[in-house]
C-alpha cells in the first residue's frame, strides 16, 4: 500500500489531538482573565445578590472542570453556546434570562466568519500567485536590479505598520484615485461585484503584508537548489532558463512554499483584526475585539478556538500537499 | 585518426575560480583535439581541472569559475564567445553531458522518460511519441531491464547502474555529435561498473558518437579511450594513444600514477588457536525495521589483524559495523570483546567499552565539525574517555599529531575546511587513536581520496598497527585496498558471509563464485581487458545478473 493514506490519516489524527490540547489551552487562559462578565455588565453599584444571581443564571459558579466538558460536548453536538451580551437582563433576578432574542454564538458567528474567509480568500487570489511570479522571477534573475528592487519593495511593506499601508492605499486609492469606497461596511444585499469592490481596498492592503513572506521563500527555496546536480543537468541540455527554474527547481522546492502560504493564508483568518479595524470590515477580528473589550466569553472561546482550527487545518493542508508533491512518498520502491 | 574530421578543437584553455573574491587561475592553458567518432579519456586526480575542462568543452561553466583566455572551438563555432542562446541550441541536441551521479543528477520530481523526452522535443528533434520510442529502443539497447516500463518511474524507484545507463541513454536522445562523461562509474560497484561500461562503450561505437571520458581510475579509461590525456592541478602533463601511454608513460608524474598499485602489505600469520580473539561476532541478526540486512554473521578479528569486509552497496557491510557498534542493536547474536559479550545497546555500554571500539568514517568532510578546531577535535576523546586536562591534554594531542604525521604547531589551530582531504582523514585516524581503543573499524576510509593520497593512509594505518597493535575491521568495495592491507577477509552478500578465509587463500585461485565474478569485475591496466572478458563471457553474464546468478 502506497504510505500517503496512512500518513493523511496520521496528520489528521493528531490535529485533531491538537485541537483538544488547545481547547483546554482557550479555556484555561480565558478563565484566568481577570474580572468577570456579571461584575461589569452591573457595574461599581450592583448588589452581591445580584452578581450571584447572574452569575448562577450562566453557570459560572459550577467547577471549572464541569464548565469545560459543558463547553466541550457543546461544541462537539454544533452548539457554541449563547452569547453573554445578547441576554436581555429585564431584571436582576435572573429569571428572564436566557429567554426571547438571544443571539446564539455559532449564529452570530457564521456571518462574520464568512465574510472574514471571503476577506482571506479574494487576498490569497492575489497575494499568492503574484508573490510565486515575483519569486520566481527573483530566482531567475537574482543579484540583478530587478531582484534588488521587489526585495526592497516587498520588505518595506512588510516592515510597515499596517495601518499605515492601510490609510497609504485609501489616500490613493480612494481619495485621490476615487477607485475604492474607503470603508468596506460589506452586508448580505449586496451584488457579488459590489462586494469584491468593497473588499479590494483591505485586500490590497493585506496582499501588501503577506506577499514579502511568500515571495521570499520562493525566491530563496529554489536558489537552494540551483546548485544540484540535476539542475546543472537540465541547463545542459539547452533549456531556457525559466524553464530550468519552472520545470525542474519549482516542483522540488514546493514543500517549503505551501508551508509558508498556509502560515500567511493563516495569518489572514486569525491577524486581520487591525485592518478590519481600519476599513470597518464585520469580520471576525472586530466581533472578537469586541467580546474581548465585553468580557463575553463564549464568543471569545469560539473565536479562539476558530482561529485555532484555522491554522491546524492550513497547516495540516500545507502538509498533505507537501506528502503528496513528493514522488518518493506517493511512489514507493 | 586523422583521416576524421576534427570535432573540437581547444586551445590554452585558461580557466579561473573564485574563493570569497579572489580569482585564481585553477586551468593553465590546455590544449585538446577530438575528432568525430573518437574518445579521449582525461585522467588526472582531485583537483586536476578535468571536470571543469570537461564541461568548458561544452561551453558551460560553473557558478564561481570563467574562462579566462584560449578558445574553445566545436565544429567550428567559437563557444567561449557565442550567445547564451546559441549555445543552448547546441546544449543538448549536438553535445551532450554523463554527469558522475546518475541518482542525484536525474530530477527526483519527474519520470525519467519525462526527463529523457525533454531534450529532442525541445530542440524539436523529434516530437513527444517519437521520442518515447526512441527512448525505448535506447533502453533495450542499453540492455535496460523492461525498456519499455523502466521510463515511467521516477529516479527513486531505479538502481544506481541502471540510473547510469539511463542517463546515458537520455545523452544520446539527440544523438549528439559528442558527448562528455563525467566519472560515469565512480560511484557504482565493480560487478555494476563492468556493466555500465560495456553499454557506455557499445551505443558510443553505434552511433561513432565522439566523447570526453573523464575519470581518476586509470584502468577503467585504459577499456574505454582511444587517447589518453594526463591532467595535473590543471596543467596538461602528456598525451598519446592509449596503448603508448599504458606501456610507455613519459612523464614521472604519469609512471607515479601507473605505480600506485604497488603496496601491498604481507600477510600476518594467524592467530594462535587458542588465543581470545579481540572481537569476536556471534551469529548476527539485524534489520532495519521490518527489512532484515543481516541474516547470521559470524567471524573472528584477532589481536594486531586486519580483517576486510568486502562486498557490494547493500550488502550490509556498514549495518554490521553499526551492530558491533552499538548503534543499532542486532535482533538475535551477539557481539564479544575480549571474550567478553558487549551489551546490544551502545548506551548500555560503559565508557570503557566505548573507548575500546572506535571509528573512522569514509567522509572525513563531514564526520569532523566544521566549527571546531583540530585541537577540539582530537582533545574532546583524550578528555572524555582518558580524563586528561591542561597541558597533559595539549602534549596528548600533539603526541597523536604526530603519530599521523602532520607538524602540530602548523595544523593544531586549523580548522577542518583548512585540510586537504587526506589531512582530514589523518585527523580522523588521530580522533579514534585519541581514546586508546584496541579496535578500530575503518568505514571505506579511503573511497573518497585520490590513490596516491589513499596509499599514504593505508600506509599510516600499516605502522599504527604494528607500532599500537590495533585491530581493524577494514570495510570496503575496493578490492585493490584489500589486498593491500587485510590479513583476513569476509566476503559479504545480501546479508550473508559469501567467503571468508586468509587474504593468500582468498586471492588465490579456486575461488567461491561470488569472489570470482568481484575479482574478476575489477578493470586491469589491459586495453583489451574489458573485451577479452565478454568475448569469454557473454555480455549476459557480466554485472547484476551474474551477481544474481551465483547468489
Amino acid at each position: 500500500m502506497s504510505p500517503v493514506p496512512r500518513i493523511i490519516l496520521q496528520r489528521l489524527a493528531l490535529g485533531v489531538l491538537t485541537l483538544l490540547a488547545v481547547s483546554i489551552l482557550i479555556f484555561a487562559a480565558v478563565n484566568a482573565l481577570p474580572g468577570d462578565f456579571a461584575q461589569a455588565i452591573l457595574g461599581q453599584s450592583a448588589t452581591p445578590e445580584a452578581v450571584e444571581a447572574i452569575r448562577n443564571d450562566l453557570g459560572l459558579n459550577e467547577p471549572a472542570l464541569i464548565r469545560y466538558l459543558d463547553w466541550l460536548f457543546g461544541i462537539l453536538s454544533g452548539d457554541f453556546g449563547t452569547s453573554y451580551s445578547q441576554i436581555k437582563f429585564v431584571e436582576f433576578s435572573g429569571e428572564s434570562a436566557a429567554q426571547g432574542g438571544i443571539a446564539n454564538v455559532y449564529d452570530q458567528l457564521v456571518p462574520k466568519f464568512k465574510n472574514t474567509t471571503y476577506l482571506a480568500f479574494v487576498t490569497a487570489c492575489i497575494a499568492v500567485p503574484l508573490a510565486l511570479s515575483l519569486g520566481i522571477l527573483a530566482a531567475l534573475y537574482r543579484n540583478s536590479a530587478y531582484d534588488r528592487a521587489v526585495n526592497i519593495a516587498t520588505l518595506s511593506s512588510i516592515s510597515s505598520p499596517e495601518f499605515f499601508l492601510a490609510y497609504i492605499l485609501v489616500l490613493y486609492l480612494s481619495v485621490l484615485g476615487g477607485f475604492f469606497d474607503p470603508v468596506s461596511n460589506i452586508n448580505a444585499e449586496m451584488t457579488g461585484w459590489e462586494r469584491l469592490t468593497a473588499t479590494m481596498l483591505p485586500a490590497l492592503t493585506l496582499t501588501l503584508v503577506v506577499t514579502a513572506h511568500m515571495m521570499r521563500m520562493t525566491r530563496a527555496a529554489i536558489i537552494n537548489l540551483l546548485a544540484s546536480p540535476y539542475i546543472e543537468m537540465a541547463r545542459l541540455k539547452g533549456i531556457s532558463p525559466m524553464r530550468v527554474i519552472v520545470h525542474h527547481a519549482l516542483p522540488n522546492a514546493l514543500a517549503p512554499i505551501i508551508n509558508v502560504i498556509a502560515l500567511n493564508l493563516a495569518y489572514l483568518i486569525t491577524g486581520v483584526v487591525v485592518i478590519e479595524v481600519v476599513f470597518v470590515y464585520p469580520g471576525i477580528g472586530l466581533t472578537f475585539v469586541d467580546a474581548v473589550k465585553n468580557r463575553d466569553i463564549p464568543v471569545v472561546q469560539a473565536c479562539c478556538l476558530i482561529f485555532a482550527a484555522a491554522y491546524v487545518l492550513l497547516n495540516l493542508t500545507a502538509d498533505i500537499l507537501s506528502i503528496i508533491t513528493n514522488p518518493r512518498l506517493r511512489y514507493p520502491k | 585518426m586523422p583521416d576524421k574530421e576534427m570535432l573540437v578543437k581547444v586551445r590554452d584553455l585558461k580557466i579561473e575560480g573564485r574563493a570569497g573574491e579572489i580569482w585564481t587561475q585553477i586551468v593553465n592553458g590546455v590544449n585538446i583535439d577530438l575528432h568525430r567518432g573518437e574518445v579521449l579519456g582525461l585522467i588526472g586526480e582531485s583537483g586536476a581541472g578535468k571536470s571543469t575542462i570537461g564541461l568548458a568543452a561544452m561551453g558551460f561553466t560553473r557558478d564561481g569559475c570563467r574562462i579566462s583566455g584560449g578558445t574553445v572551438e566545436f565544429d567550428g563555432i567559437d563557444l567561449v564567445n557565442a550567445s547564451a542562446p546559441q549555445k543552448r541550441s547546441l546544449l543538448g541536441r549536438r553535445i551532450a553531458y554523463v554527469a558522475q551521479s546518475a541518482a542525484a543528477s536525474f530530477n527526483p520530481a519527474h519520470k525519467l522518460i519525462d526527463q529523457h523526452t525533454e531534450a529532442p522535443t525541445w530542440h524539436g528533434v523529434y516530437g513527444r511519441t517519437e521520442a518515447e520510442e526512441d527512448a525505448v529502443s535506447l533502453y533495450a539497447r542499453l540492455r535496460l531491464p523492461n525498456p519499455d516500463e523502466i521510463g515511467f518511474r521516477y529516479p527513486h524507484q531505479v538502481s544506481g547502474g541502471q540510473l547510469q545507463r539511463a542517463m546515458t541513454a537520455m545523452a544520446m536522445s539527440c544523438r549528439p555529435d559528442l558527448i562528455v562523461f563525467d566519472e560515469p562509474t565512480t560511484a557504482l560497484d565493480v560487478t555494476t561498473q563492468i556493466e555500465v561500461l560495456a553499454a557506455i562503450r557499445d551505443i558510443v561505437d553505434r552511433f561513432d558518437t565522439a566523447a570526453l571520458y573523464i575519470t581518476h581510475d586509470l584502468a577503467v579509461v585504459a577499456q574505454m579511450a582511444d587517447r589518453i590525456k594526463v591532467l595535473l592541478k590543471g596543467d596538461e602533463v602528456e598525451e598519446a594513444d592509449t596503448r603508448t601511454m599504458l606501456a610507455a608513460p613519459r612523464e614521472d608524474y604519469t609512471k607515479s600514477l601507473w605505480a600506485v598499485r604497488s603496496f601491498v602489505r604481507n600477510q600476518k600469520p594467524p592467530a594462535p588457536g587458542n588465543e581470545v580473539p579481540v572481537v569476536s561476532v556471534k551469529n548476527v541478526v539485524a534489520a532495519y525495521g521490518k527489512v532484515p540486512v543481516l541474516h547470521g554473521i559470524d567471524f573472528d578479528i584477532h589481536a594486531g589483524r586486519t580483517v576486510a569486509v568486502v562486498g557490494e552497496s547493500g550488502s550490509g557491510k556498514s549495518t554490521l559495523a553499526r551492530c558491533i557498534t552499538g548503534l543499532l542493536p542486532p535482533l538475535s547474536g551477539s557481539v564479544e570483546f575480549d571474550g567478553v559479550a558487549l551489551p546490544a545497546d551502545y548506551r548500555k555500554r560503559n565508557r570503557n567499552q566505548l573507548r575500546e571500539v572506535q571509528m573512522i568514517y569514509q567522509m572525513a568532510d563531514t564526520a569532523l565539525n566544521p566549527r571546531k578546531t583540530i585541537r577540539e577535535i582530537i582533545g574532546r576523546p583524550v578528555e572524555f574517555y582518558l580524563g586528561l586536562r591542561g597541558e597533559a591534554k595539549r602534549m596528548r594531542v600533539e603526541e597523536l599529531l604526530e603519530q599521523i604525521e602532520l607538524e602540530p604547531a602548523m595544523f593544531i589551530d586549523r580548522l577542518p575546511s583548512e585540510l586537504s582531504g587526506g589531512q582530514k582523514q589523518r585527523i580522523g585516524i588521530a580522533r579514534a587513536l585519541a581514546a586508546e581503543p584496541k579496535f578500530i573499524i575503518c568505514d571505506e576510509v579511503t573511497s573518497a581520496l585520490d590513490q596516491l593520497v589513499a596509499e599514504g593512509i593505508l600506509k599510516l594505518l600499516a605502522n599504527l598497527q604494528d607500532e599500537l597493535n590495533l585491530s581493524y575491521m577494514f570495510i570496503t568495495h575496493d578490492l585493490a585496498t584489500v589486498r593491500a592491507i587485510a590479513d583476513e577477509v569476509v566476503v559479504m552478500k545480501a546479508g550473508k558471509v559469501a567467503e571468508a578465509g586468509p587474504k593468500n587463500v582468498m586471492f588465490t585461485p579456486p575461488h567461491h563464485p561470488y569472489t570470482g565474478l568481484l575479482l574478476s569485475s575489477v578493470p586491469e591496466m589491459d586495453p583489451d581487458w574489458l573485451t577479452t572478458l565478454l568475448n569469454e563471457r557473454g555480455i549476459d553474464n557480466i554485472g547484476d545478473a551474474a551477481s544474481e546468478k551465483v547468489g
